[in-house]
């Protein structure tokens, strides 16, 4: 295939070194501020979804003051589609880990935690026979930081740093009005990192095989290598890690049943794109993504996948700011109101402009991303929403 | 102190480092709506509906929760921050029971003035209210009508950050989420004080006091019905505020003329059982004192701490239930006059106490609770048959169709009508102690008690809790044991206040002699039964008024008040007397804490 | 069996007598008997010295953290869009027959609780559930009748 410019690459799953935190160790002997500037040179994006350039966070905790600061790696990833992280837990803990110790040697973080999602609790007991090698390998190395495990209860709001936070802290996952960010006042009030399992991850790889080869990955805007996790309509549903800037043709003709008739890009919160649109960038602008890609054959009902989503949303909104609880619920029974012709179809731009609101005034990106999917399924589908 | 210079509407202005955008507004008179917010609570940002445009960016912030940065442009009333207010004022409505004319709190309500603002189109959006919600009448006090809850989360945080009660929080998530109690029990299975200043914080009609008017003018209406109405001190500098009147004036002689007007029997005053708690209390104080110093009774508690706010009194029995032995066994004021209104008064007017219906004009919510407690019938009656708000009273006036500012003034009827300057000052924080003070250092040294004017200002203010301590010198013979001896006392308003007052004395490291604790913010002129809105700045009015009023006075030392020398001599007897125990004094009970 | 008084003394002395203790208690409460008891929550709001309703407010929050009576094993059916495409339907169909309880109920043996969660992050082996923590993939109304007559053998 000349023309498929899909590259699969293999480096977050690639074997471990030969000893335990090799990288680790290594990355230790190494001035803090040169690990720092090599990461802000590999151009690695937090791989979550929100895409806030990594090196830079870690910039920031390390010119906190504070003597006590928190290492959070968040594995709530709770968007459906998503279980890449998952993955990496099960089959590649250690690189996650070492990305945790790396940024707490360079931030002088002492104490971690890995936000586990409450699904994925039966991952405990081998995550902490992990814990033990990689807390024995801390001390060994001289780096005085702990990591533990806080177990989630089921939000996926949760996801969200600050809610995460809050959750942590004991409360309800109610995301926070910012500022402050979490770098300067997170957990119990102190300086906090959160970033994704598979940016960690990518973190140590980094370390391991330096900026300049990492960045020769991708293209000149979107560099590294990403998770996918592909699900839906497709005989390689999974976990697959691919070189950034591929078009979303390339992807459907890869990953595709043959049929497919739209792309969920980024999870729910994502965007839905039609065959039409298949020539534009899996990453396009704005359209940053945490790797969920589900994908629809020409069977689906696009009114009912927009459903399912909606009723998700209007279930996870944490509850607290009007637009997200509300407005969740409007547009989930305006779809219904539609279709069963209790509203015209002209009330769909309504609730496209309602989406919008949406997006300009919640509080977290919970809110703030419905519009993503509604919007895109609604003009991209209309038809199917009406008959 | 670092300034920041931004830029509001097109109007530059300087603001101190950490001012928010709505803050900053205000300075400029840039008014911006909002509903979450309320000056004595946290921010919290959850509504939205003072969202902002700050030029070069996409989203707008809830000015609010944003602080002014450096260069900020913003806009307040772009087409785009119109809109966006519009459609969040909207959802609000979709999820609201909008059935205004038939709530309390049609035309003082704040969605509804944002709708109307806005000119929100009911039928834009379907409505999301959920349906077959129940309103919780279970409390004697408060009513809960979720349909009408827009979660704001205002009462949440009045419950916590004001009270330290935490009966209220938000449960679940999502569309599900709600304002609710542990389990969601009926209020009252749960810890509420009944103190109301979730009422008083609520927006809309969600949380309103229960109303009694409707049985209180059928009374009015029965022939054979002699009413009796007494009101607390603070309910007339504020009262006024419902009828037209500037924050903190007075409309003492007003409010009597209407009652009288209203048809009511016979119109008097709480503030002559003020007056007679001070006697009580302070007598009990004393022997207190003298049990403690001169015999060395290690069965009596110290402090003594006051009984007259019955939020309070519900938060000790709920959160300190093994040290109700701090509290006064007097009876307040309200439940005072009650048991004499069919006693005494029977008695003396020679009216059958059956017949007699004794209403109480309260600036409080917890009084209707206090009202209905099954201990307070030691007349052998009901001894309160009703506990209305300032607010009801104030519609009541409405509904009689009275003018009310151009009533005549005139004065309340006798008996128990009569009273002192410290039977008014009951109603601001600080006004039990400093009238106790008054009469317990007259009774102690034959003097006044050695402040200006009789003024205590060391235990006037609004600090949450305030110390102060007296050196008792040149006692009369009998009370030669407190020579030399410094009575220190305190005030406490605010349940969270009254929270760290318990915790020391739980410790067994409080140093006080006497305490007095009311449970709203400010004493009763910021009550639960006062007129909405409340802030700061209209307790302080209020507050202002009562000090005016007492100083209006003639009389300002309850043992001077004749009429309470007449009750003793009369009726009563003695303070601490055999009928003074059976109708004035009271106990309390242990209750759980959640 | 663990008493909650236990529970409580062990998680405050890991985290303190501090708020965040709260979560930890109560997933151990969860972990122990499947939900949370009005007494339990009493309980740990003494010992936390918060107020009843926070504890109340917050276990609502999260949906793992029931606060009404649950059975010994409960089920959760992913219903996000992947698992709906994969046949989740046909899956809880089975599982009510099998059980004979609606969504939302708990069969009268208290074994079996049925219940529905969002996404699971099963997506590419779905349709997928979980019983109590142990995960279950690419489901069909035969495997579910193998796996909850596995679950009851085990009882017997």
């Amino acid at each position: 295939m000349a023309n498929n410019q899909l590259k699969r690459v293999d480096i977050i799953f690639s074997p471990y070194s030969v000893a335990p935190y090799e990288i680790l160790r290594l990355t230790m002997h190494k001035e803090k501020s040169d690990v720092i500037n090599e990461l802000i040179e590999s151009g690695l994006r937090g791989r979550g979804g929100a895409g806030f350039p990594t090196g830079l966070k870690w910039k920031y905790l390390a010119a906190e003051q504070d003597s006590e600061k928190y290492i959070i790696c968040n594995a709530d990833e709770g968007e459906p589609g998503t279980f890449k992280d998952r993955k990496l837990l099960v089959e590649v803990p250690r690189k996650v880990f070492s990305g945790m110790a790396i940024a707490a040697y360079v931030t002088g973080a002492k104490i971690g935690f890995l936000y586990l999602r409450r699904e994925y609790r039966n991952l405990i007991p081998q995550l902490n026979k992990e814990l033990d090698i990689f807390n024995e390998s801390a001390k060994k190395f001289g780096l005085d930081f702990k990591i533990s495990i806080f177990s989630g209860s089921g939000a996926y709001v949760c996801g969200e740093e600050t809610a995460l936070i809050e959750s942590m802290e004991g409360k309800r996952g109610e995301p926070r009005n910012k500022p402050p960010f979490p770098i300067q006042n997170g957990y119990l009030g102190k300086p906090t990192l959160v970033n994704n399992v598979e940016t960690f991850a990518s973190t140590s790889m980094i370390c391991r095989i330096g900026a300049d080869k990492y960045k020769a990955l991708g293209t000149d805007d979107q560099h590294g290598s990403k998770l996918f996790s592909i699900s839906g309509d497709s005989p390689k549903e999974g976990v697959h890690e691919l070189e950034l800037g591929m078009k979303i043709s390339d992807f459907v003709e890869e990953f595709g049943d043959g049929d497919t008739k739209a792309v969920q890009i980024g999870g729910v919160a994502g965007f839905c794109i039609p065959r039409k649109q298949f020539e534009t960038s899996i990453i396009g602008e704005g359209n940053t993504t945490g790797g969920a890609t589900m994908i629809f054959n020409s069977t689906r009902s696009m009114y009912n996948v927009l459903h399912n989503y909606l009723d998700f949303f209007a279930e996870e909104s944490c509850g607290q700011c009007t637009p997200c609880r509300v407005g969740t619920q409007q547009l989930l029974k305006g779809i219904e109101a539609v279709k069963s012709g209790k509203k015209p179809a002209s009330y769909l731009d309504d609730l496209i402009k309602l989406s919008k609101t949406m997006q300009i005034t919640s509080k977290c990106g919970l809110g703030q991303s419905v519009t993503n999917s509604f919007a895109s399924i609604i003009e991209n589908f209309r038809e199917e929403m009406i008959y | 102190m670092t300034t920041i210079k931004l830029k509001i509407d097109g109007h530059t202005i300087e603001v101190e480092k950490g001012t928010t955008i709505l803050e900053a507004a205000k300075k400029i008179n840039v008014k911006i709506p909002t509903l979450c917010h309320h000056e004595d609570l946290c921010v919290a940002g959850n509504c939205r509906v003072c969202v902002v445009e700050v030029k070069n960016r996409h989203r707008l912030e809830a000015s609010c929760a944003v602080p002014a940065e450096e260069g900020m442009d913003i806009l307040t009333n772009s087409a785009k921050v119109r809109n966006a207010r519009k459609d969040i004022v909207s959802l609000l409505v979709s999820e609201h029971n909008t059935q205004c004319t038939t709530c309390y709190r049609n035309t003082n309500c704040e969605l509804q003035d944002l709708a109307a603002e806005y000119n929100v189109d009911g039928n834009r959006f379907l409505s999301v209210l959920k349906p077959n919600l129940s309103i919780d009448k279970s409390s004697w006090s408060i009513e809960k009508d979720d349909s009408k809850c827009i979660r704001c989360q205002r009462c949440v945080r009045t419950c916590a950050e004001l009270q330290h009660v935490n009966a209220l929080t938000a449960a679940n998530k999502g569309h599900e989420m709600k304002i609710a109690t542990f389990m969601d029990l009926p209020f009252n299975e749960v810890v509420c004080t009944n103190c109301g200043q979730c009422v008083n914080r609520c927006p809309t009609g969600a949380l309103t006091e229960r109303r009694y008017f409707d049985q209180v003018w059928e009374a009015i209406g029965d022939p054979n019905k002699h009413v009796v109405m007494n009101t607390a001190p603070s309910v007339r500098v504020a009262l006024g505020e419902m009828l037209g009147y500037e924050v903190g004036t007075r409309v003492t002689g007003k409010m009597v003329t209407a009652m009288r007007k209203m048809g009511v029997d016979s119109v008097l005053d709480t503030d002559f059982t003020a007056d007679l708690t001070i006697i009580e209390e302070g007598n009990e104080l004393l022997t207190r004192l003298k049990k403690v110093v001169k015999d060395g009774d290690k069965s009596i508690k110290l402090p003594m701490i006051t009984s007259c706010s019955p939020g309070w009194v519900k938060f000790i029995e709920h959160m300190f239930p093994n040290h109700l032995g701090h509290l006064s066994t007097c009876k307040s004021p309200q439940q005072m006059f009650g048991a004499l209104a069919k006693t005494y008064y029977a008695e003396k007017k020679g009216i059958d106490p059956k017949d007699i219906v004794s209403v109480a004009i309260m600036p409080c919510a917890a009084k209707k609770y206090e009202a209905n407690r099954p201990e307070m019938n030691s007349s052998g009656y009901r001894d309160i048959d009703a506990g209305l708000t300032t607010r009801e009273f104030g519609l009541m006036i409405k509904q009689a169709g009275l003018d009310f500012k151009n009533l005549e003034d005139t004065a309340f009827d006798s008996i128990m009508g009569e009273s002192t300057g410290a039977g008014v000052i009951f109603g601001a924080t600080g006004g039990v102690m400093e009238a106790a003070l008054r009469t317990a250092y007259a009774v102690v040294t034959g003097r006044k008690v050695p402040f200006e004017n009789l003024n205590i200002t060391p235990v006037r203010g609004t600090d949450g809790i305030r110390a102060a301590s007296i050196k008792i010198e040149g006692c009369l013979p009998e009370w030669n044991f407190l020579e030399g001896v410094e009575l220190n006392v305190a005030v406490a308003h605010g349940l969270k206040n009254a929270r760290v007052i318990m915790d020391e004395i739980a410790a067994g490291k409080s140093k006080y002699h006497f305490i007095e604790i009311m449970a709203c913010p400010g004493g009763c002129i910021g009550g639960g039964g006062q007129p909405i809105p409340t802030n700061a700045e209209i307790r302080a009015k209020r507050t202002k008024a009562i000090y005016e009023e007492d100083m209006g006075k003639p009389i300002r030392m309850s043992h001077e008040n004749p009429e309470i020398t007449q009750i003793y001599e009369e009726f009563l007897g003695e303070p601490l007397g055999h009928k003074s125990h059976d109708l004035l004094h009271t106990h309390y009970q242990k209750r759980h804490r959640h | 069996m663990l008493e909650i008084s236990e529970i409580i003394q062990e998680k405050v002395a890991e985290h303190g007598r501090e708020r965040k203790a709260l979560l930890p208690i109560l997933q151990s409460i969860v972990n122990l008997k499947n939900y949370i008891a009005d007494k339990d929550m009493v309980q740990i709001a003494e010992a936390l010295d918060i107020s009843a309703a926070d504890v109340y407010g917050t276990a609502s929050f999260y949906s793992f953290l029931e606060t009404e009576e649950k059975g010994k094993y409960v089920i959760r059916v992913c219903k996000s869009i992947t698992c709906e495409m994969k046949g989740k339907h046909c899956v809880l169909k089975a599982l009510e027959d099998t059980l004979k309880v609606k969504l939302g109920e708990t069969t009268h043996d208290g074994l079996f609780s049925l219940e529905q969660a969002n996404c699971l992050g099963l997506c590419d082996v779905g349709p997928a559930m979980l019983i109590n923590e142990q995960p279950y993939t690419k489901l069909t109304p035969d495997s579910v009748h193998e796996i909850i007559t596995e679950y009851r053998n085990k009882v017997k």
